[in-house]
């Protein structure tokens, strides 16, 4: 009984590395996972040394080891002073330059490569996401459907606190700020579920604040649309102001028509045209 | 939380009854307030029992001149650290609390509601920081930075006290907060725009905002000293390359004290002129901009991060030194590495916000900041393994400490270089796998120096030794604790958990929250041996005396005086020759004796006590308190009792006091005729009843 529900726990325990990025589903993350990967790997040379030479040292030269020389007034060496300043720089020096070209390559504001992307308007608010899709009108609550294999191109502000955005399958995060834009770009590689949410605390229905992402094949994703845009809801004034209220949505909702230019509008309401110039030219 | 309708706002400010705990577990009896009411309840009567205990054994008059007022650098020292473990249990159990409600919250509400799980973590995390570390490593360096450096005293002792009173009126608004009212849910970084009355109308925040106020005001002011202490009272012959490792940790340390601390404070002031009188700085609106918050906070924040880890490193340099009986490695090595880490420590504060949207260049600029500091810190730790290379080397509790350090910190680098590669920081920022890494930095390369240097030095100040049995005891755990609390967090955030969650809705990651939360009543078991340790210590205090203070084979000057140490620390100031004279002097042929007699004394002259600071302190925290609740009145009245005692103190006379030097050559060959009756042991026995503080002499 006990060994049977001691399996099951370490079954569970596998499973949950598969919610995150360590089972990607697109091209960011896998290559975020790659990084990752091979980063550990070279830090195993800086940690390895520490862990071995620590509990060896400290064994060997024990006060009741008789047999080894003692030199109390020893305290430098050239020799050891090469070995624990050089390695270790050309460790970070070699690191640095994958980080360099990785940090361009992933760039959360890059544009992915291959089809036109799709448009997304990811606004958030306490506490739920609203995802505008402005070039079809529709908008949808705590749920993000997108195409499987196309790039997805999110533009994001925030119509309340700071946020910050999180698909760990499919890409790192990026806050969403009052009066400011932010970018990311993702795409998944197949059609399947991914959770989306929230993690930069923002009040009592945080821990709820979860979206899920639904990548379905490209014709899917036509037939989605165009039953969204038939749908009865719109998103106008009213609604808004409902939404932008402190709640948690139980179910996600989607709206046919969209107010015009929902998302410029929370950017200036939240103060964006004080100091924000857009970065829509990138 | 609650809004309730305010009574006589001119006398009450905004308190209603609905802001006491016990009314609102009356009213609303969930678990969630029944111990939020306990936790008032258990401050009120803490406070109450020791108010009594004080008068009943007649103690308040020697507790107020002896140590309140006392402008004494070991006496301050030493509350500085008592005011650290007090905080350490309030903010362990709150800890432990949190990991409970993680653990039962899977698919469930739990037992907390999710404002008090938000005031939870955010009342840890501002008090593991500012009033259980700040504290832990100011006091430390208190104590025993004027002994190394052969000083009488610290440069400013008056604002030494000032200081610690800041500190400890911040810490009791920490702790008014448990009966009064809320605290803020905006954690220990109180990211605007959420902090603004917009969005957290409450009196949490205030709280939040006049307690770290204080606390960074009177650690600049610590910086300061220390710094100073430092540049000016080095005894005769001490030069800069000639002070001991902790010296040197303790001057960069304060040196980042004062250039991160103002920023701080100024943050925090600019968020209460947006909350008091409609400012815009951060707001949404009107112009306001959390970036400007983000980039001062961590503009503070990282350098904090150094000011935490660098006395730490000055400690372990001492314990593996001095418990490798040899020379530590690589002297010039570590300063210029402690050096180094100081100045690149102000590098790297835009890697907290990676994820905000800048360029990819200045990310990878910050990101390659940040993992240079981890060539220096690198250096460090191999020159502590080589300090052992060729050593005798005891495994006493400060060295398991250390060694547990070394092979534990480094896991915590490897993380820390993972979330400085920007890509990877996208994937883990904000998610539990950051919380487990600045853990496994702040636990290894804070608590447990700062607890080996309490076990170092203890014998130091209170002339006996702690138990040895029950440090081991509470060392394991610390460890074992440490290890099963945290490392699941590692897994938990690849897995996408968020910090800071309330309650979790995913139940693959139900296994790694029990780990954890064993892991965090085995953290609580560590720190209730620490005071079983403690008590028992005392108890037996008659077999571990060791009056004749070099209990360990010390290096540092801290081990040349008798223990506990006079008022005035030296009886003749040292002149120093050489890196650790103290130790040579015993060792070396041909050096002169230390224990043996000077050839004359003359007067000394110490700081009278002063209850000035006292005032000032817990005024200040009254004016916030006033400010916190909008008792106007109050404040004003405080803000001018302030400014009455700094003015009051200005005009005072007869602040020194001279001991003449018939009594100094008293007491101090009084000493030396104990250590001369005082047997030598050999280390084989330092933690057993022979041991007396005298060291036997091997070359």
């Amino acid at each position: 009984m006990t060994s049977a529900s001691f399996l099951m726990l370490g079954l569970a325990g596998c499973t949950a590395l598969s919610h995150g990025f360590l089972n990607p589903q697109g091209p960011v993350a896998g290559h975020e996972r790659d990084l990752f990967v091979t980063v550990s790997i070279v830090l195993l040379f800086v940690a390895g040394p520490v862990l071995l030479l620590t509990p060896l040292f400290a064994w060997h030269y024990r006060l009741s080891n008789r047999g080894d020389a003692y030199r109390p007034k020893w305290n430098f060496s050239w020799w050891v002073e090469a070995l624990i300043w050089i390695p270790p720089a050309g460790i970070v020096i070699g690191l640095a330059i994958l980080l360099w070209h990785w940090t361009q390559i992933d760039d959360p504001y890059r544009r992915l490569p291959g089809a036109a992307p799709i448009e997304v308007q990811a606004i958030a608010l306490d506490w739920k996401w609203v995802f505008v899709y402005p070039d079809l009108d529709v908008a949808a609550v705590d749920r993000l459907v997108i195409p499987a294999g196309r790039p997805v191109h999110i533009r994001l502000t925030s119509g309340t606190v700071m946020q910050s955005m999180l698909i760990p399958q499919l890409a790192g995060q990026i806050y969403a700020m009052g009066g400011m834009t932010t970018e990311l770009n993702i795409q998944a590689h197949r059609p399947g579920r991914f959770r989306g949410e929230n993690t930069q605390y923002n009040g009592a229905g945080f821990q709820h604040q979860k979206f899920v992402v639904v990548a379905v094949p490209s014709a899917d994703y036509d037939c989605w649309a165009a039953a969204a845009r038939r749908g009865k809801r719109t998103l106008d004034a009213q609604t808004w102001r409902r939404l932008s209220a402190r709640s948690i949505i139980a179910l996600p909702v989607e709206f046919a028509h969209v107010t015009p230019n929902l998302f410029e509008r929370v950017l200036e309401t939240t103060g964006g045209m004080s100091h924000s110039p857009t970065k829509a030219a990138r | 939380m609650t809004v309730s309708a305010p009574l006589w706002p001119a006398v009450l400010g905004r308190f209603g009854w609905q802001d006491l705990p016990f009314v609102r577990a009356w009213e609303n009896p969930t678990i969630s307030e029944l111990i939020g009411a306990f936790a008032g309840a258990l401050v009120v009567v803490g406070a109450v029992v020791v108010a009594a205990l004080l008068t009943r054994y007649g103690k308040w008059r020697y507790l107020w001149t002896e140590w309140l007022t006392s402008l004494d650098h070991k006496k301050i020292g030493i509350m500085y650290i008592v005011v650290a473990f007090v905080m350490l249990s309030r903010a362990l159990v709150e800890a432990v609390l949190m990991r409970m409600q993680q653990a039962v919250a899977i698919e469930h509400p739990g037992f907390l509601s999710p404002d008090h799980f938000g005031q939870l973590f955010s009342t840890h995390g501002s008090i593991m920081i500012f009033f259980m570390a700040m504290p832990f490593l100011t006091g430390m360096i208190n104590y025993v930075l004027p002994f190394q450096l052969g000083a009488r005293d610290m440069a400013f002792p008056w604002a030494n006290s000032i200081a610690l009173w800041l500190t400890i009126g911040a810490a009791g608004l920490m702790m008014a907060s448990l009966v009064v009212g809320e605290f803020s849910t905006g954690g220990w970084s109180g990211y605007p725009p959420y902090t603004e009355r917009a969005f957290s109308p409450g009196v949490g925040v205030d709280y939040w905002i006049w307690a770290v106020t204080l606390g960074s005001i009177g650690s600049t002011m610590a910086g300061i000293n220390i710094a100073c202490t430092v540049y000016k009272l080095r005894a005769p012959g001490m030069r800069f390359m000639r002070m001991q490792m902790f010296s040197w940790t303790s001057l960069c340390t304060s040196i980042l004290m004062i250039f991160a601390m103002p920023p701080l404070t100024v943050a925090t002031l600019l968020l209460a002129l947006d909350r008091y009188l409609g400012f815009h700085f951060f707001t949404n609106d009107l112009g306001g901009n959390m970036m400007n918050y983000a980039n001062m906070f961590w503009l503070f924040g990282h350098p904090e991060v150094y000011i935490l880890i660098l006395p730490a490193f000055g400690v372990y340099s001492e314990v593996v030194s001095t418990f490798s009986t040899k020379d530590l490695y690589g002297y010039t090595s570590l300063v210029i590495a402690t050096m180094a880490i100081a100045v690149l420590s102000f590098t790297v504060w835009v890697h907290h916000f990676f994820t905000m949207g800048q360029s990819a260049n200045v990310n990878a600029a910050f990101g390659i900041a940040t993992m240079t500091i981890g060539v220096p810190t690198g250096v460090k730790i191999y020159d502590w393994i080589w300090t052992m290379f060729r050593g005798e080397v005891r495994f006493t509790v400060p060295m398991l400490y250390a060694l547990a350090f070394m092979m534990t910190f480094v896991l915590g680098g490897f993380t820390g270089i993972i979330l400085a590669m920007p890509p990877l920081d996208y994937l883990v920022h904000n998610t539990l796998f950051l919380v487990a890494h600045f853990h496994n930095m702040l636990i290894p390369g804070l608590l447990y120096g700062m607890l080996a240097g309490y076990h170092y030095w203890f014998p130091k100040a209170f002339g006996f030794r702690l138990d040895e049995r029950w440090g081991r005891i509470a060392f394991g755990c610390w460890v074992v604790g440490f290890y099963l609390a945290f490392f699941p967090l590692y897994v938990l955030g690849a897995s996408g958990m968020a910090r800071r969650t309330q309650a979790i809705f995913e139940p693959s990651f139900r296994p790694w929250l029990y780990v954890a939360c064993v892991g965090a009543f085995v953290l609580l078991a560590a720190l209730t041996s620490l005071g079983i340790q403690l008590w028992v210590s005392i108890r037996d205090r008659a077999s571990t005396r060791v009056e004749a203070g070099d209990p360990w084979d010390g290096r540092g000057l801290e081990w040349s005086v008798s223990a506990p140490p006079p008022e005035y620390n030296f009886a003749v100031l040292p002149l120093i020759d050489g890196r650790n004279p103290f130790y040579d002097h015993k060792h070396d042929e041909g050096q002169p004796d230390p224990y043996a007699s000077p050839s004359s004394y003359e007067d000394i002259v110490v700081p009278r006590g002063s209850a000035t600071s006292v005032v000032i302190g817990l005024a200040a925290a009254v004016a916030a308190f006033g400010l916190i609740w909008e008792i106007w009145g109050l404040a004003i009245v405080a803000l001018q009792i302030v400014v009455a005692a700094v003015v009051l103190r200005s005009f005072g006379r007869d602040q020194h006091r001279t001991i003449p030097a018939a009594e100094v050559a008293r007491e101090h060959e009084k000493w030396l005729a104990r250590v001369r009756a005082t047997p030598a042991i050999p280390r084989q026995l330092e933690t057993a009843a022979v041991n007396r503080g005298l060291a036997e002499i091997v070359a």
